[in-house]
């Protein structure tokens, strides 16, 4: 592999997998309620 | 203070239509639809088409200003209006409710072909064992296994096609019969995280083969001359657009089952960064395979490079031929698609059938069959015979364009700036979100959004009319082409005059930000 290659590689994975890494972690921090209702699927 | 005590109690359809136990569920419920057979099949070829590692930036762009806020925005008209599309949108607005059938016609036309691709891929898991194609790939597909007949309608069945795609729709009724948690969501918590590690398994695999990095080196090697290029932006916002199911009622749908105080804001992300997460993760793995390939024939990647049911069901039989545990690679490869291809078509229907639900006050199993066994008769009557690649190819090139892409435009448009409810769907959002959405949100949904969608259809507009499609006969792209995009439009308008049950309030349910 050439060396932009590579480097477009890691960009693309520490943009993308980064960013799903830091929305978990913003998501599991956030102190957001479960459903309260409980709705039946009749 | 009690749920019911702050939001009032529900009414009685209201609480029967069922929701997600959790955010958990709902997010994989998400993932699971937006993660489809695109994302294997299309975005390696889009990327390496594109200025290969150079389309990473216009691919950002787009997932920043398109994907992400058309998801928050589909996000928001279900969570606030909570119901399917067409009863979202008739909360919004009395005139709005035609979009949301549109929707959910454009939904019923995808899942009758969709399934198809899903019990091909069943089949083709199978043929991996012993490499039932032998030397001709391409040959075995459209010869021996789909028997492909010149474009027409016909009756002459392929039991090869047609006992897997009962299979698909036996376990899809299944799915839908059982509801929205026990259902969709527990179909979500077992097979995406299955999917995520047969994919990485067979990333791993293909990563180890000769001529892997030459593969890569090819997807990632960036051509930045290509960001000059309109039509690479074009082609990004399309991928992005079609990726995200977003646009077509599916996350209007999920959304309507998750509960009034889930972060939305954050759980949207998480599903935007997944899907895109996951497309490069494909996209490693078919380079690698594809560069394995390449050397194998002795020519450079651009020899071996396809797309869609050429690089699935022609270029990874021959690379399952020829690489050391080729059956390993196939059975994740094909099983992969299988797993991506349920967990969408789950999600495709169930706009059907929640649309029925509320329309008619029906319950979960008369609605999943009413809707399901019809789906299911015309999905094998036209796509289980030697017929059925043709329609199939047409009907999904117009339905993606002039389905869905035509209808989200219009919606944007429609909720922006005509109905005006871009603010009220911003502060439902910010009211319980871990992210707040500024001006900016408002900005990028009512200007950029539908610019960036627009040009993509003009263009998609422009190629489709230049020449006949898939050098089809006229009238054949006439009928199951431009006929099926209009005929749901057609349908959609039928649909908004059918009374709605009296059991279902047509009025906004109150939330938090009210």
């Amino acid at each position: 592999m050439s060396g932009s290659a590579i480097i477009m590689m890691l960009i693309a994975m520490l943009v993308l997998w980064g960013g799903l890494v830091l929305a978990t972690i913003n998501l599991v921090r956030y102190k957001g309620e479960e459903p309260e209702e409980v709705l039946r699927d009749l | 203070m009690s749920t019911a005590d702050t939001l009032g109690a529900p009414d009685a359809h209201q609480a029967s239509r069922g929701a997600f136990t959790s955010r958990k569920v709902f997010i994989l419920a998400a993932i699971g639809s937006a993660v489809g057979l695109g994302n294997i099949w299309r975005f390696p070829y889009v990327a390496y088409e594109n200025g290969g590692g150079a389309f990473i930036i216009p691919y950002l762009v787009a997932l920043l200003t398109a994907g992400l806020p058309f998801l928050l925005f589909d996000y928001a008209i279900g969570h606030r209006y909570r119901g399917s599309a067409p009863l979202s949108f008739r909360r919004m607005s009395r005139g709005a409710e035609v979009m949301g059938w549109w929707q959910v016609g454009i939904c019923a036309v995808i899942a009758v072909y969709y399934a198809a691709i899903i019990a091909w891929s069943l089949r083709y898991a199978v043929f991996s064992l012993d490499q039932a194609w032998g030397d001709d790939p391409g040959a075995f597909l459209t010869g021996d296994f789909l028997r492909v007949a010149d474009p027409g309608v016909g009756l002459d069945f392929v039991p090869g096609v047609l006992v897997p795609l009962v299979i698909v729709w036996v376990v899809v009724l299944a799915i839908m019969v059982a509801g929205v948690q026990k259902g969709i969501g527990a179909t979500s918590v077992f097979f995406i995280p299955l999917l995520v590690l047969a994919f990485l398994v067979l990333v791993i695999r293909s990563l180890f083969l000769p001529g892997a990095a030459e593969g890569l080196n090819g997807l990632f090697n960036p051509n930045w001359g290509a960001l000059a290029d309109t039509g690479v932006w074009a082609a990004a916002f399309g991928q992005i657009f079609f990726s995200l199911s977003i646009g077509f009622g599916i996350m209007i749908t999920y959304a309507s089952y998750v509960g009034r105080r889930t972060d939305m804001t954050g759980s949207g992300f998480v599903v935007g960064f997944a899907n895109s997460g996951f497309e490069l993760l494909a996209g490693i793995g078919v380079f690698a395979a594809l560069g394995f390939m390449a050397q194998a024939k002795g020519v450079g990647v651009d020899g071996v490079v396809d797309q869609g049911l050429g690089l699935a069901f022609v270029a990874f039989p021959t690379i399952i031929s020829e690489a050391p545990g080729g059956s390993l690679i196939g059975v994740l490869f094909f099983g992969s698609l299988v797993i991506a291809g349920l967990t969408s078509l789950v999600s495709v229907i169930e706009v059907v059938i929640s649309a029925v639900r509320d329309k008619f006050a029906l319950g979960r199993v008369s609605a999943s069959l009413i809707v399901g066994f019809p789906a299911a008769l015309l999905s094998i009557l036209a796509f289980a015979t030697t017929t059925g690649v043709p329609i199939l190819d047409t009907m999904d090139h117009f339905i993606n364009r002039f389905g869905i892409l035509l209808a989200a435009v219009v919606s944007m448009v429609v909720v922006t700036w005509v109905l005006r409810d871009l603010p009220g769907l911003r502060a439902h959002m910010n009211a319980t979100g871990s992210l707040q959405l500024g001006r900016w949100w408002v900005v990028l949904v009512s200007v950029v959004t539908p610019a960036a969608l627009t040009f993509v259809l003009v263009r998609e507009f422009q190629d489709t009319v230049a020449s006949p499609y898939g050098d089809y006969p006229g009238w054949f792209v006439n009928v199951f082409g431009w006929g099926s995009a209009i005929a749901v439009m057609v349908l959609a308008v039928v649909a908004t005059f059918i009374p709605w049950n009296k059991q279902v309030s047509l009025v906004e349910p109150l939330g938090e930000d009210q």
